[in-house]
């Protein structure tokens, strides 16, 4: 990395930063139709089809609507901006809001690790990797001091709103969220062990070079899935929102653009640990089948750096889709855990698997390393 | 090294712009008309009886304890799996040993009933 100034530093992570986030946020806006779309259909329904379409006119027959409904998140955006933002009196008015913030923030700044593309040229400065923070050497750490961060947001609000439904959901949230938290942490471990490194760039690099990590490690791969799905308090983890014992759980009493900022955590939640999800186990923006560095140093050209670079942000994007969908699906499929099995999911099941994954695992790379697997291969196979 | 920090450090100082926005956006956009109705709490649609901040069950306060048991081992393991591969055999039965002791406490507190939702 070659920087020149702070100034100029500052300004590109503005800029690159700026870009990144918008885009996400924009995503989000898009994975709530997703959502909507996704779950109407899995219930013969047609979902939100009225806000902007494209008309077909046919002959003779009623006109074909194409893309129905694509206007949805900014029509929902406009409504929230133009209506009223209620306080409560009863609320503590300083950490009430303060709360939709901390929720918020703590899910921008994973972004800021995520590696999007390989390495790029961007305003004259050399990223290693395409990210808002290329080349931290411990971005994994980072990501989990982050995340434990996120429900101090949920706690806050619960608690500041002064609700005995929000105080509840608040406390449900955190004895959930801690939960699920070991059993992410240690199935975090396995990527590392087998790459070697905790810079998520790395990662990807020690997936291009062996194989997908879902494949080494189906296990570790759902692991994380599970908890990722709880940590979000996603269905069927959703207790701290069951609306029916809650009704809505901590953002009870929130209303206007500071519950879409609840809304907004939770999606964007699903697209970081979608991303995460993605990175570590999916081989992140690697193209399947294609060796791309070994195409940019063979073709020597801008234009082909800029397409492979082009090529890998639309892969990860369509991983991420992906992930998103079965989080959709799974919405539509599984009723809500109750909280006692919740509880027995994530200590009794999820947490010794993935114990038990990290001794497997170690043992297995020491068997590698002395060229066990090589000697049986080449005593059964060969 | 510290300079990769920096990124981390400009974006930090940016990021609270994107959720202050649109709350500002709808402070100045938004209708402004409270009463005394409104402004209460939603609960049940009645008026709350007793304190809000009351006492909770006993049980999360456990999960709690279990669970800074757990994560504060738990960062130590990151260190050995990043650098898994330069590892001596000595080493690696050190740390086998950890995981053991890990397993153990959360045996241990599997036994005596800590795990149960009551």
């Amino acid at each position: 990395m070659n920087a020149e100034s702070a100034g100029q530093l500052a300004w590109i992570t503005l800029v690159v930063g700026g870009i990144i986030t918008f885009a996400v946020i924009t995503g989000f806006a898009y994975t709530t139709l997703l959502e909507r779309k996704v779950l109407a259909r899995l219930q013969h329904r047609v979902g939100p089809n009225r806000a902007g379409y494209v008309p077909i006119p046919r002959r003779g027959k009623k006109e074909r609507r194409l893309l129905g409904g694509f206007m949805q998140p900014a029509a929902d955006a406009v409504k929230l901006f133009m209506k009223e933002d209620i306080t409560p009196i009863y609320v503590d008015n300083v950490v009430y809001n303060l709360a939709p913030m901390l929720t918020v923030m703590p899910v921008i700044l994973t972004l800021a690790v995520i590696p999007w593309a390989s390495s790029v040229t961007l305003f004259g400065i050399d990223y290693p990797y395409l990210a808002i923070a290329p080349g931290l050497n411990v971005a994994l750490l980072f990501v989990l001091a982050i995340t434990s961060i996120e429900v101090y947001g949920v706690v806050l609000a619960g608690w500041s709103s002064n609700s005995k439904y929000a105080v509840l959901g608040g406390i449900r949230s955190t004895a959930q969220m801690i939960s699920y938290e070991l059993a992410l942490g240690l199935t975090l471990l396995v990527p590392v062990m087998i790459a070697g490194s905790l810079n998520l760039n790395d990662i990807i690099v020690s997936q291009q070079e062996t194989a997908w990590f879902t494949i080494l490690q189906l296990p570790a791969s759902i692991v994380f899935f599970v908890a990722a799905l709880a940590e979000m308090q996603r269905a069927p983890f959703d207790l701290l929102e069951a609306e029916q014992e809650l009704s809505s759980g901590y953002n009870v009493e929130y209303a206007g653009m500071r519950f879409a900022m609840f809304f907004m955590a939770e999606y964007m939640k699903m697209i970081v640990f979608s991303a995460l999800w993605v990175v570590l186990f999916l081989g992140g923006y690697d193209i399947p089948f294609i060796n791309e560095a070994a195409i940019v140093s063979s073709a020597d050209s801008t234009v082909v750096t800029i397409l492979i670079a082009a090529g890998q942000v639309l892969s990860i994007i369509l991983k991420i889709v992906f992930s998103l969908f079965l989080m959709i699906w799974i919405r539509a499929s599984w009723p809500r855990l109750r909280y006692d099995q919740l509880m027995d999911l994530g200590w009794k099941t999820l947490l010794p698997i993935s114990l038990l994954n990290v001794i497997v695992t170690g043992v297995m790379i020491v068997l590698a390393e002395e060229g066990v697997f090589n000697s049986l291969i080449s005593a059964f196979g060969g | 090294m510290l300079a990769d920090w920096q990124y981390i450090g400009i974006f930090l100082a940016i990021s609270p712009i994107f959720p202050a926005a649109p709350v500002l956006l709808q402070w100045l956009l938004g209708p402004k008309k409270p009463n005394s109705i409104k402004n209460s709490a939603y609960e049940c649609g009645i008026e709350t009886v007793g304190d809000t901040w009351i006492q909770f069950k006993v049980q999360y306060y456990i999960y709690a304890l279990i669970f800074v048991v757990f994560d504060v081992e738990a960062v130590f393991l990151f260190p050995i799996a990043a650098a898994y591969g330069q590892l001596s055999l000595f080493a690696i039965g050190a740390t086998a040993l950890f995981i053991i002791l890990l397993a153990d406490g959360l045996a241990y507190a599997w036994a005596k009933g800590a795990l149960e939702w009551i």
